[in-house]
């Protein structure tokens, strides 16, 4: 399989170009959904039902307690209706999940990482996969978005301790943004030869003899928002490789476009919201670079073709679908890692190593270029608050935040935020690594067994969900480990960012002086871009060099 | 006990939030979208099956379909697909998750490698790397056009067909344009054996 450069050119330029042509239309648009004061008729009938008063706001601890509260019950209810599959309609003749596996989808899906360690074919029948899990794609990203949401208004309100309302933010984020798009996503793909239906078919070859059972599902409906919500979770095991999720290359590209679509038009909304685009221009501008520059790395490190195996193949192949090529797999590799997606099309076991170790490193990130839905902003604005305080100790000012005073309190809910994700992932690898029984489970040897858990680690910290899939997670203590790496990845973050919405919501806005230091413009997008590097650096390079940069470099 | 009941009130609400939402986004969402589907793209939305020269459902487009005996070895009289992690089964997808200096998979290229330059009766340099790697899904129903030729004259003498008619049915099962030039040429190996068996004299 050659790697097509020009063909590779051409795809980045057409991403390139679709998002700068769409990102201010919907930016637009999210910024009036966000804004938006009055609710529709069917809205609310629905708070009503729900037991919402729309109208009145939450402070940062009833708006978190709400994040907690509808997380866990969507845990538990995702849960418990696994364990009873056996017994309800739509179950494909499948038993009921078993509690490992269940638990660990629950929080899985709920914590939109999407991490799947059960085979979707011989596990989940179509309730499940459609009434549990497609409904947490809609429900993880709108939980996300409305975070970032609750973020931007501390930023922008004075002297109160109201950042909105959860459930109008989630209500209005999955009916008016996600749900619209995702049919509109849904129906393209269809009509591109994704399945929608809810049978099987039986095909017969009366020449050579050969029988197949075709697979069919409501697959179309699961992977718009799959992709769109930076989800991930394949209706299939083999995720957006195989051929029913993802049938040719125009299709793989959209999917592309549809991942980075959202989080790349929500830093346009920052702008409008916070009143200066300038904002918005210079947090894209940066998520734009790392994507580019990451982008290039891939489509090098693939190119290269490394590996022993790879080259007695005589070049690139394994795990690759030859309808998609390498070109287009590399692209579709880097936008899934930026974001927290996680959706494959090429098993990333199998890329040469150094490729193997960007797309951990995209992890690593943060998942900041562009991000998750919702995740991906709120990351970059910590790491923006970050920066004002370097810059603030080099100027020797007390450093401020679009007028908000950036002091003790909100510093160590900062720095905070930084620590969790790396302690997380480096402490249950770490472990995980002195433990021969769970290290069986990585079957591979050397640097890249190491890679494999080490993936697995940042990929559930981050609430990616990709893998390197020749590791078995399947058994209670990494279904139990990953599990805790999700919901710590997840949680203690959003605690921290809407604990910081709260404490900045409070403060009076300081005017500008000459002596703050604007968080626009090149020179700020410069120390941004380099802070998100140094501190993804200083986290894991130890780590990083034991695993993909040993193996990439070492042979 | 104050915030113990504001907790369980909100857990009353997540429960009642999360039930209407899944009327609207885990029925009424994916039941639309089924039923446009149906109207508007019912071949594609039915898993592109396409149908033998009797009109009889015979495979699907999209997904490899393998004539092997047990020990997963093609049959020798039609076009081969790629090697399979999911042994070719539809219900199965799955990649090998070899990793790129896996000595498991070195040995498995190496073996591919040697089987097919032997059943075809070319050197082994002249095998190309898709013949001896398993896709990601373990289904991918296309093979390098490097491939396909490789295995027109022995199609055609197991058929009693002219090279030339194999060869000129290779090329018509070809993805040319656009969409060669953003994924790669390739042909589609399900489709080409139907397009054999209906040339083929009856045996």
């Amino acid at each position: 399989m050659v790697f097509n450069v020009a063909s590779f050119v051409t795809q980045v330029a057409v991403l390139l170009l679709l998002l700068i042509l769409v990102h201010k239309p919907l930016g637009v648009y999210l910024a009036r959904v966000f804004e938006g004061k009055r609710s529709t008729r069917v809205e609310r009938l629905f708070y009503r039902v729900s037991g919402v008063d729309p109208d009145s706001e939450q402070s940062w601890s009833i708006y978190l307690r709400s994040v907690m509260v509808f997380s866990a019950v969507s845990i538990l209810v995702v849960f418990l209706l696994q364990r009873l599959q056996g017994v309800l309609p739509g179950n494909n003749s499948l038993p009921g999940v078993d509690p490992w596996t269940a638990m660990n989808t629950a929080i899985s899906f709920a914590t939109n990482t999407n991490w799947q360690t059960y085979v979707p074919e011989s596990t989940m029948g179509i309730f499940v996969q459609m009434c549990l899990l497609a409904v947490q794609n809609f429900l993880s990203a709108a939980v996300g978005i409305v975070v970032v949401v609750a973020l931007i208004r501390g930023i922008v309100r004075t002297r109160t301790d109201r950042l909105g309302n959860f459930w109008v933010d989630v209500a209005r984020t999955s009916f008016r943004i996600l749900l619209p798009m995702a049919a509109l996503a849904a129906i393209v793909m269809v009509i591109g030869g994704v399945v929608q239906n809810f049978w099987s078919t039986d095909v017969v070859n009366q020449a050579t003899g050969v029988t197949q059972t075709i697979p069919g599902g409501p697959v179309a409906s699961q992977e718009a928002i799959k992709i769109l919500g930076t989800n991930g979770g394949g209706y299939f095991n083999a995720n957006s490789a195989h051929p029913f999720e993802n049938p040719n290359v125009f299709i793989s590209l959209f999917q592309v476009f549809l991942i980075l679509l959202i989080p790349s038009a929500l830093p346009y909304a920052y702008g409008r919201m916070v009143g200066d685009q300038r904002q918005g221009y210079t947090v894209v501008g940066v998520m734009g670079t790392l994507w580019l520059s990451s982008t290039a790395l891939m489509g090098w490190a693939v190119a290269s073709a490394q590996g022993t195996a790879t080259a007695a193949a005589g070049g690139l192949g394994e795990g690759f679908e030859q309808r998609l090529g390498a070109a287009q797999s590399s692209i579709f590799a880097t936008a899934t890692t930026l974001t927290s997606t996680g959706a494959i099309n090429v098993a990333h076991d199998s890329l040469p190593p150094l490729a193997g170790g960007v797309a951990i490193v995209n992890m690593m990130l943060g998942e900041v270029a562009p991000g998750g839905t919702g995740s991906g902003l709120y990351g970059l604005l910590i790491l923006a608050i970050v920066s004002v305080f370097i810059a603030g100790l080099m100027v020797g000012r007390t450093p401020e935040f679009l007028g908000k005073k950036i002091g003790p309190r909100e510093m160590k809910l900062t720095a905070m935020y930084i620590l969790v994700t790396p302690v997380v992932v480096l402490a249950l690898a770490g472990v995980t690594v002195l433990l021969p029984d769970a290290m069986a489970n990585a079957p591979a040897s050397g640097p890249h067994q190491f890679s494999e858990v080490l993936y697995a680690f940042t990929s559930g910290a981050n609430n990616n969900g990709s893998a390197f899939g020749g590791i078995t997670s399947s058994g209670p203590y990494l279904s139990t480990m990953m599990g805790l790496a999700m919901l710590l990845g997840r949680f203690l973050p959003i605690v921290l960012v809407l604990a910081l919405a709260g404490s900045l919501a409070k403060q009076p806005k300081i005017p500008a002086s000459s002596g703050t230091v604007p968080t626009h413009g090149w020179l700020f997008g410069s120390l941004l871009l380099g802070v998100t590097v140094i501190m993804t650096a200083l986290s894991y390079f130890p780590a990083l060099s034991l695993g993909p940069l040993a193996e990439g470099l070492l042979k | 006990m104050n915030i113990f009941s504001g907790y369980l009130r909100q857990a009353g609400t997540a429960l009642r939030f999360l039930l209407l939402a899944t009327v609207v986004l885990g029925l009424i969402y994916p039941l639309a979208i089924f039923g446009i589907g149906q109207a508007v793209a019912p071949f594609q939305a039915n898993g592109s099956i396409v149908k033998d020269s009797a009109g009889r459902p015979a495979a699907s487009a999209l997904i490899a379909q393998v004539v092997a005996d047990e020990a997963g070895t093609q049959n020798p009289l039609w076009f081969h697909a790629r090697p399979s992690a999911a042994k070719w089964d539809p219900g199965a997808s799955t990649a090998s998750n070899l990793g790129p200096n896996d000595p498991k998979l070195l040995d498995a290229v190496k073996a591919n490698r040697a089987a097919i330059a032997a059943a075809e009766g070319v050197k082994e340099s002249d095998v190309p790397a898709d013949a001896v790697t398993a896709s990601g899904s373990g289904l991918d129903p296309q093979i390098s056009v490097a491939y396909a030729r490789l295995q027109v004259t022995r199609v055609a003498k197991a058929h009693g067909l002219s090279p030339e008619t194999v060869q000129a049915m290779v090329d018509r099962r070809t993805v040319t344009g656009l969409e060669a030039f953003l994924g790669q040429p390739s042909v589609n190996v399900a489709e080409l054996n139907l397009d054999v068996a209906a040339a083929a004299p009856a045996k």
